[in-house]
C-alpha cells in the first residue's frame, strides 16, 4: 500500500470516528442535562441542595462515590503511566484503592453522624466556628480546585486530540464548554442532580472497562501471562517492563519521590472534602458504611482491569498509535486500545470502540468536576457565607442561593485558571490535590474525632500547616522551576531547593504535627468539655441529622 | 439554629454524658477500637512493606513465580484481596457486635425525647 493510499484511507475513517465522537459527545451531554433538570424540580431547601434530602440509597450512593473519585486521571492516567512505565504505574491502582480502607473505618460512618453539609460542620462541631470554619473551607476550595484543573487540562487535551484538532482555540474552547455544563449541573442540579450524573458515568466506566478489558484478554485467550509477554516485548523494555523500578527506581530522590507519592495516595482519599460530603447524602451511618463497601468493591474492580488496560495498550497498540500514546503522557492509552481491539484503524469496529471510549472519558470528566464544583460552593455558601459573615443567621434559602451564585463564581475561576494551565501534568495535578487534602485535612479529621484534647488552634495550625508546607515544598520542587523534570512550568529559571516532586512525605508529618503542637500549646475547656458528647453522637448516630422526608 | 454546629439545650447535653459514662457506650466504644485500630495499623504496614520492598527489594519482586507472573505483581494483587477481606470483615463484624449496640443507645436516646 503506498503512503498517499494509506494516508487516505486514514483520513476517512478518522473523520468517521470524529463525527461518532461527536455524536456520542452531544447524547452524553444530553442526558447529563436531562438528569439537572428532572433533579431541579425535586430540589427545595438546603438539606436537598446540599446533601440531595439524605435520601440517597447505599447502592446508588456506592456508585455514586465510584463515578465521583475514578476521575480522568484513573481512566487515562494510570492505564496510560502502566502502558508507559509498566508495573511503576500500578501503584497508583493500589494507593487509589488501599486508601479506601481508611475511609471506611475512621472517618465515612463517623462523618454521617457528627456531621451535616460540609467537612468544616465535623470540625466545627466542638471549636469556635469562624477560625476553624474559615480554615477548612479555605482548604476545601484549593483542594477543589486543584483537583479541577487537571480535570479540564485532561478534558481539553483529549478532545483536542481526539478530534484531531491541534489549535488552541478548540482546546479553550472545550474547557469553556465543560466548565459551562458543570456549572449547570451545580446552579440547577444541586446534590441531587451531581450524584444521578455520577450514577450514570459510573455505569457508563464499568460497562467500557469491562467491554475492552474482556475484548484484550480474549485476543490472549484469556492468559494474562501471555499478555505481560507480549507487552514486555511491544514495550521495548524487555522484563524490566514487568519488574518495579523502571520509572522510579533510578536514584534514591526518586526512591524517596516514590514512597512520598505512595503515603498521599494512601492517605489523601479520607480527606478529599468531595468525596467526604457523599457519606452526607445516605439516611444513616450503616447506609453510608453499605456504600463505601459497594465503592470498594466497584473501585478495586475497576482499578484491577487498569492493568488489563494499560499492558494491553503496551502490547497492542502498535505504529502511530505508540507514537501517540506517548506523546500524550500516556493519555490516549485506554481510547488507542479500543480502536485497536475494535479491529484497528481504519476498521468500523475499531472506530466505533474509538468513540464509544472517547465519549466514557468525556462523561467521566464531567461528573468529577460536576462534584468538585458543588463541594466548593457548598463550602462558600454554608461555612463562608453562613457561618463566618452571618453567624449562622441566614435561611437554608439564602444559603442556597449563595451557593449558586459561588457555584458560577468557581466555575469561572476555575475556566480562567484552567486556560494558562494547559501544559501542566495531568497526574500531577491531581498528585498534589491528593498530598494537600492528607496533609491539610486528614490530621484535623482525625484529631478531632479520637482525641479529646484537640481543639481551636490545634485544628486551624494542621490545616494551614499542612496546607501552606505542601503548596509551599511543590513551588519549590523540580515541578515548577528547572530543567530536572524536563515539563518544569518555568524551565529555563531555577528556583528548585527541594528535590522531591511529591510533598507528601514531608508535609503529611507536619500537617499532623501542626496539629498536636497547635493543641498542646493552648486550652480550649469547651472543646474538651464537648467532646464525649461529639464520641457519643460519632459512635451511635444518636441526634445525627435525618434525612427530609418528601 | 441550623447553621452553627448547634449547642445543645442542658438537657441534651446532660443526656448525651449519661450515655458517654454509660457501661453501654463503653462496651460499644471497646469493641469499635478492638477492631479498628489493630486493622489499620495492619494494612498500613502491609501497604508500607509493599512500596519499600518495591524500591529497595526489585531482585526478590523480581522473581519470576511461572510464566510472565512474577512476585511484584502477585504481592500487587495480594493488596487487593487483603482490601477486599478486610472490607468485608469489618462490615461482619460491625453488623453483628457493634450495630446492635448503637441501635439500643439510639433508640433509647429518641425515647426519652431528644
Amino acid at each position: 500500500m503506498s503512503t498517499t493510499a494509506s494516508g487516505t484511507v486514514l483520513a476517512l475513517s478518522e473523520s468517521d470516528t470524529q463525527t461518532l465522537t461527536t455524536a456520542l459527545f452531544l447524547v452524553v451531554v444530553a442526558i447529563t442535562i436531562g438528569i439537572t433538570i428532572w433533579a431541579s424540580r425535586s430540589t427545595s431547601g438546603a438539606a436537598d441542595y446540599y446533601a440531595a434530602g439524605r435520601n440517597i440509597t447505599g447502592v446508588q450512593n456506592g456508585l455514586a462515590i465510584s463515578g465521583d473519585y475514578m476521575s480522568a486521571a484513573s481512566f487515562l492516567g494510570i492505564s496510560g503511566a502502566i502502558a508507559l512505565y509498566g508495573y511503576d504505574g500500578f501503584l497508583y491502582s493500589i494507593g487509589f484503592l488501599v486508601a479506601w480502607l481508611i475511609a471506611l473505618l475512621l472517618v465515612a460512618e463517623l462523618l454521617r453522624n457528627s456531621g451535616r453539609y460540609t467537612m468544616a460542620d465535623q470540625l466545627a462541631y466542638r471549636m469556635r466556628q469562624t477560625p476553624v470554619r474559615t480554615a477548612a473551607a479555605t482548604s476545601t476550595v484549593m483542594v477543589s480546585i486543584f483537583y479541577l484543573l487537571a480535570q479540564m487540562v485532561g478534558a481539553g487535551t483529549l478532545v483536542a486530540l481526539l478530534l484531531g484538532v491541534t489549535s488552541e482555540a478548540i482546546t479553550n474552547l472545550t474547557i469553556v464548554g465543560v466548565g459551562a455544563l458543570m456549572i449547570i449541573y451545580v446552579v440547577f442540579g444541586g446534590m441531587k442532580g451531581t450524584t444521578w450524573v455520577q450514577i450514570v458515568k459510573a455505569v457508563l466506566l464499568m460497562t467500557g472497562t469491562v467491554l475492552i478489558s474482556v475484548l484484550v484478554l480474549a485476543q490472549f485467550n484469556f492468559n494474562l501471562s501471555e499478555l505481560l509477554g507480549t507487552a514486555a516485548t511491544e514495550s521495548g523494555n524487555g522484563e524490566a517492563f514487568l519488574n518495579p523500578g523502571l520509572q522510579y527506581g533510578i536514584s534514591t530522590t526518586s526512591k524517596i519521590d516514590f514512597m512520598s507519592l505512595a503515603l498521599a495516595l494512601v492517605l489523601g482519599t479520607a480527606g478529599l472534602p468531595h468525596i467526604l460530603i457523599r457519606f452526607y447524602t445516605v439516611p444513616t451511618s450503616r447506609v453510608a458504611r453499605t456504600s463505601v463497601m459497594w465503592a470498594i468493591g466497584l473501585i478495586g474492580s475497576f482499578y484491577l482491569m487498569t492493568l488489563v488496560l494499560g499492558f494491553g495498550a503496551a502490547a497492542l497498540v502498535k505504529g502511530d498509535g505508540k507514537t501517540e500514546i506517548a506523546d500524550s503522557g500516556g493519555n490516549l492509552a485506554s481510547p488507542l486500545l479500543a480502536e485497536a481491539v475494535g479491529g484497528g484503524r481504519g476498521s468500523t469496529g475499531g472506530a466505533i470502540l474509538l468513540a464509544l471510549i472517547s465519549a466514557v472519558a468525556f462523561a467521566t470528566i464531567l461528573a468529577v468536576v460536576a462534584g468538585l464544583t458543588l463541594t466548593s460552593a457548598s463550602s462558600v455558601a454554608h461555612d463562608i457565607y453562613g457561618s463566618v459573615f452571618r453567624k449562622g443567621e441566614a435561611t437554608g434559602d439564602e444559603e442556597v442561593k449563595v451557593a449558586r451564585i459561588a457555584a458560577m463564581v468557581i466555575g469561572a475561576i476555575a475556566i480562567a485558571l484552567a486556560i494558562p494551565s494547559k501544559g501542566l501534568n495531568i497526574a500531577f495535578l491531581v498528585a498534589l490535590a491528593f498530598a494537600v487534602a492528607a496533609s491539610a485535612n486528614l490530621p484535623s479529621l482525625l484529631y478531632n474525632l479520637f482525641w479529646r484534647r484537640f481543639n481551636t488552634r490545634g485544628a486551624v495550625w494542621a490545616i494551614y500547616g499542612g496546607l501552606i508546607s505542601c503548596v509551599g515544598l511543590v513551588i519549590f520542587s523540580p515541578v515548577v522551576s528547572g530543567p530536572t523534570t524536563g515539563s518544569a512550568l518555568f524551565p529555563d529559571n531555577d528556583w528548585s531547593y527541594f528535590p522531591l516532586s511529591n510533598p507528601g512525605i514531608i508535609s503529611i508529618p507536619f500537617g499532623f504535627f501542626m496539629g498536636w503542637l497547635g493543641t498542646v500549646t493552648s486550652r480550649e475547656t469547651a472543646s474538651e468539655e464537648r467532646y464525649p458528647e461529639l464520641e457519643v453522637r460519632a459512635l451511635t448516630g444518636a441526634g445525627s441529622e435525618k434525612a427530609v422526608q418528601h | 439554629m441550623n447553621h452553627v454546629a448547634e449547642l445543645p439545650s442542658g438537657a441534651k447535653h446532660d443526656a448525651y454524658m449519661k450515655i458517654h459514662e454509660s457501661e453501654e457506650f463503653a462496651v460499644l466504644r471497646r469493641k469499635f477500637r478492638a477492631f479498628v485500630l489493630p486493622a489499620t495499623v495492619g494494612f498500613m504496614a502491609w501497604y508500607l512493606l509493599y512500596v519499600l520492598l518495591s524500591n529497595y527489594a526489585g531482585d526478590f519482586m523480581s522473581t519470576k513465580l511461572f510464566g510472565n507472573i512474577n512476585v511484584a505483581l502477585v504481592f500487587g494483587l495480594l493488596q487487593f484481596v487483603s482490601t477486599f477481606l478486610i472490607a468485608w470483615a469489618y462490615s461482619t463484624y460491625a453488623n453483628r457486635e457493634l450495630d446492635p449496640i448503637s441501635t439500643r443507645i439510639n433508640d433509647k436516646f429518641i425515647g426519652e425525647g431528644h
